[in-house]
C-alpha cells in the first residue's frame, strides 16, 4: 500500500480513519486487497442504503429481527408474516427465513431470532427441515452466547409428542448458551388467540433487545499471522461431509464443508483449495501387498526414519504413476523397458494404470526402501472453491468425486478423495490462488460458465458472489452429466437461481438420459445464436473440468459456432477465440 | 355464488381446455417436475405429479430436487382387457415404470415410477394399445366400473355395454390430449368447446359405477352416480339409480363426511345416458366451486335435500324415474378360484395381493400373467376388490393355466384366507403425496395380525371386510368396511367397525390415533365379545354396529 493515495475531498474518511485503514490493510498483496475491498462492499451494504436489488438482509448481518419458521401446512409462515407486520410497527427490521430453505449455521450469525415451529408426524418437524434440527439438536451444536430467541410452538394436541419439535428446539437452543427472551407457548390446532398473544408480547421484547445492540462493525488492525501454505497447511475442521448425487448415481460426489474461520485463509471465486492429505490405509496395504512388503520395516526417506507404512501413507505418491517410478522399474525389467519409448503406449499407461496395477503388472524384486525411493512425493490435491467468501464466511467448500472403482480385477482408490471419503474430522488445507480464473471485474458482464462435473464447483462459488454483491451481469450455466435424477450437482441452488432469474438460462446435458448421448458441447451448438450474442455484448466465457475429452469438445463446439452464427471462417474463428482468450474473456480451469 | 371460486377452477378455466403450460413443462430439461400449476392439470391427463417420500429428507441433504416420479392411470370402463393389452401394459410396465402394474379399486391400472422425460412414451404405447388415459384422474368423470361378475350372469354384457357408453358419452372433448402426448400437434384453429363440461370441467371428481346384484363388488354405495342392474325374465329390465355417495373425508374438518348414496328411481336401458348425463350437469351447475372440501355431489345433494335433487333431474328428463325396484346385494368380496359361466367357459379369478402385479420372491405375478396372456384367448377382467379374473377359458384350457400358476408360485396365493380375498389398501406411502400413514405396504403384516386374532377366537374363516386407507380420503372406500383402518400419523391410525357385508351401511369411528397395539388390544376385546354373544348368523360389522352405543364409538369432532 502506497502513502501516495491522498484524502480528497469527497472522501467520507478522517486521516485518522485513513490511517487505520493503511494499518489494516498492511502487508497485504494484490489478490488479499481484492478480497478486503468486496469484504468491505460487503460490510457497506450492511450500514445505510442498501445498492438496488439487493435488500438488506437482517438474516446476513445479525442485526434486527429474524423469524425462523418451519411450516408444514402453512400456519407458521403465516405466523412469520404477523411477526414482520407487529416488528415493522415497532421499527424493526424483519427478515424471515424457511428453515427449509436456509442454511442451519446462518443462525450461529444472528442475534436477535423469533421460531415458529410446526411438528407433524409424530413429534417431527416439518418436511425438508431436518437439515436445521440435525444441526442444532446435535451433540456438536456451536455455541449460540449472542443470540437472542423464543419460540412458538405449532401442533395437534390428538398427537403424542404434542409440538415436540418447537419443545425440542426450545431446549437445544439454551443448552447452546443462547438466551431466551420470551417463554415458549406450545399452540394447539385453534392457535389464532394464544399465538397472536405471543408474537404482541415477543415482538415488544425483541425491540428492547434491538436497542442494545451494537449497530456498527468495527474495522480492526489485525496482525498478519504466518503465511499458510502447502507445507504449513491449516488443519481446518470438517462441518459438513455430503454426498450429493442420489442413490441411483453411479459416483459418490460429495459437497465438504470446511471451517477456515480465524485461520487467516483468503479467497476469491476462482481459487482452489489444496488439501494435504495422507493416503487412505487400505492403498497402503494394496501396495505393500503387490510388492510383497512389510509394512513395519524401518526405512530412511528424508532424513527420517520411519516404517515403510508410513512413509508410503504420509509422504508419498502411492496411487499416481510417475514416469521415474516407471524408470525405476524399466532398469530392472527389460519388457518395460522396451514399451516406454512407444509413446502411445505411455500415455495410455500412465492415464490408466495406478501405482498398485503397475506393482502386478511388472513383479520386480522390492525392498521396503527400493520402493520408497522410487515413488515421488506426495503432492497436494487442489480442488476448485465451491464456495463464495462473502456469502460463507469462515467456511470453504469443495465439490469431490470419491474415486473407487474397479479395473484390471482390483479395486482402485483415490488418495484425497478417499481420504475425504473416510470422512476426516478435520483436514490440512491452503489456498491456491488461480488469479487466471476470476469473474470479470465489470458488474455488468455477461458470463457463461460452461462445466460438466465437479466442474460446476466454482461456478457455485461465482453466481454466489455475484449475487451476493448484487452484479447485474447476466449469468448462463451449461452444465452437463449423466442423469437428471442423481447427478445434477447442487441443483436446488441452480432451480432458484434460475427461477429467481439470476441465472439468466440454464441449460443441462445429462449423457445418460437418453439414447443419443448428450454433453454440453451439444448444448452449445443448440444455443449457437445466443453464444454469439453473448460474446458480442462482452461476455466472458468459463471452461471448467475434464480437459481430456470436455474442454476440447467445447473448444470445437465454440469455434464451430462462431462460424455458423458469426459468419467467421474456420480461421478467423480460431483468431476470434485467440483474441477472447488474450484478453481474458475465455478462461478455462482444466484439468 | 357470490362467494370466490376456488384457485384450481380459475386454474381450469384459463387452461386452455387442459393445455395449462404442460408443452413447457414437458421440455423443461431442468427439473424432472412439471411446473405448479400443471400438476393440477395433468391430472386430468391421468398423470400425476409423486415424489418417494421415503427418500425426500436425503434428497434434500443432497441439494437434489425431490425424486420425482409419475403416476399414469389407464382408462379401462368396466375393467376388461384383452391378452394383447395385457403384453403391451406389461411391456410398458418393464420399460418405463417399476416394472409393477397397479390393479386399482376402480378397475383401472396404475404405473408407478415414470421420469418425465418417459411420459409421452408411456402414454403413446396405452394408446397404441387403443385404451388411454384422458380423464383417469381429475374433476371429471373418471373410469366407469361395472361388475365383473366372474360367474357370468346373462344380463352382463348389456350392462357392460352401458356403462362403455355412459364412459364413452362423458370422455372430455378437448383436443389438448392427443396434442400433448400423442401427435404433438395444435390443430386447434378455432377455439374449441367442451360440449358437456364446459371450460372449467366439474367442481370435484366424479364417479360412476354399475352393479349387478346380488354382488355389490362396485361398492354401489361409495359412487356419486351409482347403476344397480335389474334382471326381469334373465334380460335387463334396467336400473334403480343412486346418487351422492361418496367417501373423502378430512381430518378435523366436521364439515366433511362420507356418505352412502341414496336410491332415487328405476330407469330403462336406453335412458341410463341421458340420466347419466343430466345428473352431471346438474353437479357441474350447482356443485361447489368455491370449496373444493365441499364440492363433490353429496354435499350438492345434502345442501339442498334428496327430494330438490329428485325434482331437478325429472325436470331435466324426457321420461321422469319410476320408483326404485325390489333387488338384493349380499356381498362384494370375489370368489377366488375356478367357475364355470353362463356361457359353459370357465373363469379363473386370481387373488392379487394389494393389487400389485409384480415379480415377487415367491409369486412371480408379473411375469405368470404374461405367460397366460400369451397363450390365453378370452378376457382379463379387473375386479373392483383389486383381483384379475382370466375369462372365458374353454374345458381343455384349464389344465394348461394352473400348471402356469404353479410355474409361477401365483397357485400359492389362491389359498389365500377371505380375509385377504378382499382386504382394500390404498397406495399410499412411498408415493401418494396425500399419504399420513402406510397402507399397501402396511395390509400383509397387518391381515396376519388380524387372522391371528381370528383364529384365537375361534373365528378363522370370517370373511371379514378390511380395508386400509393411508389418509381419510378413502381411495380404498374405508367408510364401508366392517373394520377399516384411516391413517393419521406414521403407525396411527383411526380405527372404524360397523360396515356391512354388503356395503350398504357406513361403518362408525370407535377410536382415535391409535397404534398397531391399541388397534389390535380394541379388535381383540371386540372379537372376544363377538365370539361369545353374536346373534346367529350375524356378521362382525353388524354386531359392531348393533352394539356401538355400549361398546362405545367416537363421534368426530
Amino acid at each position: 500500500m502506497s502513502s501516495a493515495v491522498q484524502p480528497v475531498q469527497a472522501m467520507p474518511l478522517s486521516a485518522d480513519g485513513l490511517d487505520e485503514l493503511h494499518q489494516a490493510v498492511a502487508g497485504f498483496d494484490r489478490e488479499q486487497l481484492l478480497w478486503t475491498s468486496g469484504y468491505l462492499a460487503g460490510l457497506a451494504r450492511l450500514e445505510g442504503e442498501p445498492p438496488p436489488h439487493t435488500p438488506a438482509s437482517a438474516a446476513a448481518t445479525g442485526e434486527g429481527l429474524t423469524v425462523f419458521f418451519a411450516t408444514e401446512t402453512g400456519n407458521s409462515r403465516k405466523i412469520a408474516g404477523d411477526i414482520v407486520s407487529a416488528g415493522q410497527a415497532h421499527g424493526l427490521t424483519v427478515d424471515t427465513v424457511d428453515l427449509a430453505r436456509c442454511k442451519p449455521r446462518q443462525l450461529a450469525r444472528t442475534r436477535n431470532a423469533l421460531f415458529v415451529v410446526a411438528t407433524h408426524g409424530i413429534g417431527e418437524p416439518p418436511e425438508g427441515t431436518d437439515g436445521f434440527f440435525d444441526v442444532w439438536l446435535g451433540d456438536t451444536a456451536p455455541a449460540l452466547a449472542n443470540l437472542r430467541y423464543g419460540v412458538l410452538a405449532l401442533g395437534d394436541s390428538s398427537y403424542a409428542d404434542f409440538c415436540e419439535a418447537g419443545r425440542q428446539l426450545d431446549t437445544a437452543l439454551a443448552n447452546c448458551g443462547a438466551t431466551r427472551i420470551i417463554e415458549r407457548v406450545d399452540c394447539d390446532v385453534d392457535f389464532t388467540a394464544a399465538a397472536g398473544h405471543w408474537v404482541e408480547k415477543a415482538v415488544k421484547m425483541a425491540a428492547a433487545c434491538d436497542d442494545e445492540t451494537p449497530g456498527k462493525a468495527v474495522l480492526r488492525a489485525v496482525s498478519s499471522p504466518a503465511p499458510i501454505d502447502r507445507k504449513r497447511p491449516h488443519r481446518a475442521p470438517v462441518i459438513v461431509n455430503q454426498r450429493i448425487t442420489g442413490r441411483r448415481s453411479s459416483r459418490d460426489v460429495r459437497h465438504v464443508e470446511l471451517d477456515i474461520d480465524g485461520a487467516g485463509l483468503a479467497y476469491l471465486p476462482g481459487d482452489s483449495l489444496g488439501v494435504v492429505s495422507s493416503n487412505p490405509p487400505r492403498i497402503v496395504d494394496a501396495v505393500l501387498e503387490a510388492a510383497g512388503l512389510d509394512g513395519d520395516v524401518i526405512v530412511a526417506l528424508d532424513g527420517d526414519d520411519l516404517a515403510a507404512a508410513a512413509a508410503l501413507g504420509e509422504r508419498l505418491e502411492i496411487t499416481a504413476v510417475s514416469r521415474p517410478f516407471l524408470d525405476a522399474i524399466a532398469r530392472r525389467e527389460d519388457g518395460l523397458s522396451q514399451k516406454l519409448s512407444d509413446r502411445a503406449f505411455l500415455r495410455d499407461y500412465l492415464e490408466t494404470r495406478q501405482v498398485v496395477d503397475v506393482l502386478h503388472e511388472f513383479p520386480v524384486d522390492w525392498t521396503e526402501q527400493s520402493l520408497v525411493d522410487a515413488l515421488r512425493r506426495l503432492p497436494p490435491r487442489l480442488y476448485s472453491i465451491a464456495s463464495a467468501p462473502n456469502v460463507n464466511p469462515g467456511e470453504a467448500h469443495i465439490t469431490v468425486t470419491v474415486l473407487d472403482y474397479e479395473r484390471f480385477g482390483r479395486a482402485h482408490w483415490g488418495s484425497a478423495s478417499g481420504f475425504l471419503a473416510d470422512e476426516p474430522s478435520s483436514v490440512p488445507v491452503y489456498i491456491e490462488q488461480n488469479p487466471r480464473f476470476r469473474l470479470p471485474e465489470d458488474a455488468d458482464a455477461p458470463v457463461v460458465m460452461i462445466g460438466a462435473g465437479t466442474g460446476v464447483a466454482p461456478y457455485r462459488a461465482f453466481v454466489e458472489q455475484r449475487r451476493e454483491l448484487g452484479q447485474r451481469g447476466p449469468n448462463w450455466l451449461i452444465f452437463g452429466n449423466r442423469n437428471l435424477d442423481s447427478d445434477f450437482l447442487y441443483q436446488q441452488e441452480w432451480l432458484q437461481y434460475h427461477e429467481e432469474g439470476y441465472l439468466r438460462h440454464l441449460d443441462v446435458a445429462f449423457s445418460r438420459d437418453q439414447a443419443d448421448k448428450i454433453y454440453v458441447q451439444h448444448r452449445i451448438m443448440e444455443q449457437g445464436r445466443r453464444l454469439v450474442d453473448w460474446i458480442d455484448q462482452g461476455a466472458f466465457l468459463y471452461v471448467c473440468g475434464d480437459a481430456k475429452c470436455m474442454a476440447v469438445d467445447v473448444h470445437a463446439a465454440i469455434l464451430a459456432v462462431l462460424e455458423q452464427y458469426a459468419g467467421l471462417s474456420g480461421e478467423a474463428a480460431v483468431e476470434r477465440l485467440d483474441e477472447l482468450r488474450a484478453s481474458g474473456r475465455y478462461l478455462r480451469d482444466v484439468y | 355464488m357470490t362467494r370466490e371460486q376456488s384457485p384450481v377452477e380459475k386454474l381450469k378455466a384459463r387452461s386452455n381446455f387442459l393445455r395449462g403450460t404442460l408443452a413447457a413443462s414437458l421440455s423443461n430439461l431442468v427439473s424432472g417436475a412439471l411446473a405448479g400449476d400443471d400438476t393440477q392439470i395433468s391430472k386430468f391427463h391421468g398423470v400425476y405429479q409423486q415424489d418417494n417420500r421415503d427418500e425426500r429428507a436425503e434428497r434434500n441433504r443432497q441439494k437434489l430436487e425431490p425424486a420425482w416420479r409419475f403416476m399414469i392411470r389407464a382408462r379401462i370402463p368396466g375393467g376388461i382387457v384383452t391378452p394383447a393389452q395385457w403384453r403391451d401394459l406389461d411391456a410398458l410396465a418393464r420399460r418405463y415404470a417399476d416394472a409393477s402394474l397397479r390393479l386399482t379399486t376402480r378397475q383401472a391400472i396404475q404405473f408407478h415410477g415414470v421420469i418425465k422425460c418417459d411420459l409421452r412414451n408411456t402414454i403413446r404405447g396405452i394408446n397404441d394399445t387403443l385404451l388411454d388415459t384422458l380423464a383417469a384422474c381429475g374433476d371429471v368423470n373418471r373410469n366407469v366400473m361395472c361388475a365383473p361378475l366372474a360367474n357370468f350372469s346373462a344380463i352382463h354384457t348389456q350392462a357392460l355395454q352401458v356403462a362403455q357408453a355412459i364412459s364413452n358419452h362423458l370422455t372430455p372433448r378437448t383436443r389438448a390430449y392427443h396434442e400433448l402426448w400423442l401427435d404433438g400437434e395444435n390443430v386447434a384453429a378455432e377455439p374449441e368447446h367442451e360440449p358437456l363440461y364446459g371450460s372449467s370441467y366439474l367442481p370435484r371428481k366424479f364417479k360412476i359405477a354399475v352393479a349387478i346384484p346380488p354382488v355389490n363388488d362396485v361398492d354401489i354405495y361409495a359412487q356419486d352416480l351409482g347403476f344397480i342392474a335389474i334382471a326381469r325374465d334373465g334380460e335387463l329390465a334396467g336400473f334403480n339409480v343412486t346418487v351422492g355417495g361418496g367417501m373423502g373425508v378430512t381430518h378435523g374438518d366436521a364439515a366433511t363426511y362420507p356418505r352412502a348414496a341414496d336410491a332415487i328411481g328405476f330407469c330403462s336401458p336406453d335412458q341410463a345416458i341421458a340420466v347419466a348425463e343430466q345428473v352431471v350437469l346438474l353437479q357441474r351447475d350447482f356443485g361447489d366451486r368455491s370449496n373444493r372440501r365441499h364440492a363433490r355431489l353429496k354435499y350438492t345433494i345434502d345442501d339442498r335435500g334428496v327430494d330438490w335433487f329428485r325434482e331437478a333431474l325429472a325436470t331435466r328428463l324426457d321420461t321422469p324415474l319410476t320408483a326404485p325396484r325390489a333387488f338384493r346385494f349380499t356381498h362384494r368380496g370375489d370368489p377366488v378360484g375356478w367357475a364355470r359361466a353362463a356361457d359353459g367357459c370357465w373363469n379363473l379369478t386370481i387373488h392379487v395381493p394389494q393389487g400389485r402385479v409384480r415379480d415377487g420372491d415367491e409369486a412371480r405375478l408379473l411375469s405368470g400373467l404374461n405367460a397366460i396372456a400369451s397363450s390365453h384367448a378370452g378376457e382379463f377382467r379387473l375386479t373392483p376388490n383389486q383381483n384379475l379374473i382370466v375369462a372365458g377359458v374353454p374345458d381343455d384350457g384349464r389344465s394348461a393355466i394352473d400348471r402356469q400358476l404353479a410355474d409361477y408360485g401365483i397357485d400359492t396365493l389362491q389359498s389365500a384366507s377371505g380375509l385377504r380375498q378382499q382386504a382394500l389398501a390404498c397406495v399410499a406411502l412411498p408415493t401418494c403425496g396425500l399419504a399420513m400413514a402406510e397402507a399397501e405396504r402396511y395390509l400383509p403384516d397387518f391381515s396376519n395380525a388380524v387372522e391371528r386374532l381370528l383364529a384365537r377366537h375361534g373365528l378363522e374363516d370370517l370373511p371379514l371386510s378390511l380395508r386400509i386407507s393411508g389418509c381419510p380420503n378413502g381411495c380404498s372406500r374405508p367408510y364401508l368396511a366392517e373394520v377399516a383402518l384411516v391413517g393419521k400419523a406414521p403407525g396411527r391410525y383411526n380405527l372404524h367397525l360397523g360396515g356391512s357385508v354388503n356395503g350398504d351401511r357406513l361403518n362408525t369411528m370407535v377410536a382415535e390415533n391409535l397404534d398397531e397395539a391399541g388397534i389390535l388390544a380394541e379388535l381383540d376385546r371386540r372379537l372376544a365379545r363377538y365370539a361369545e354373544s353374536r346373534q346367529h348368523g350375524e356378521a362382525f360389522g353388524d354386531f359392531a354396529a348393533r352394539t356401538a352405543r355400549t361398546e362405545g364409538a367416537v363421534t368426530p369432532a
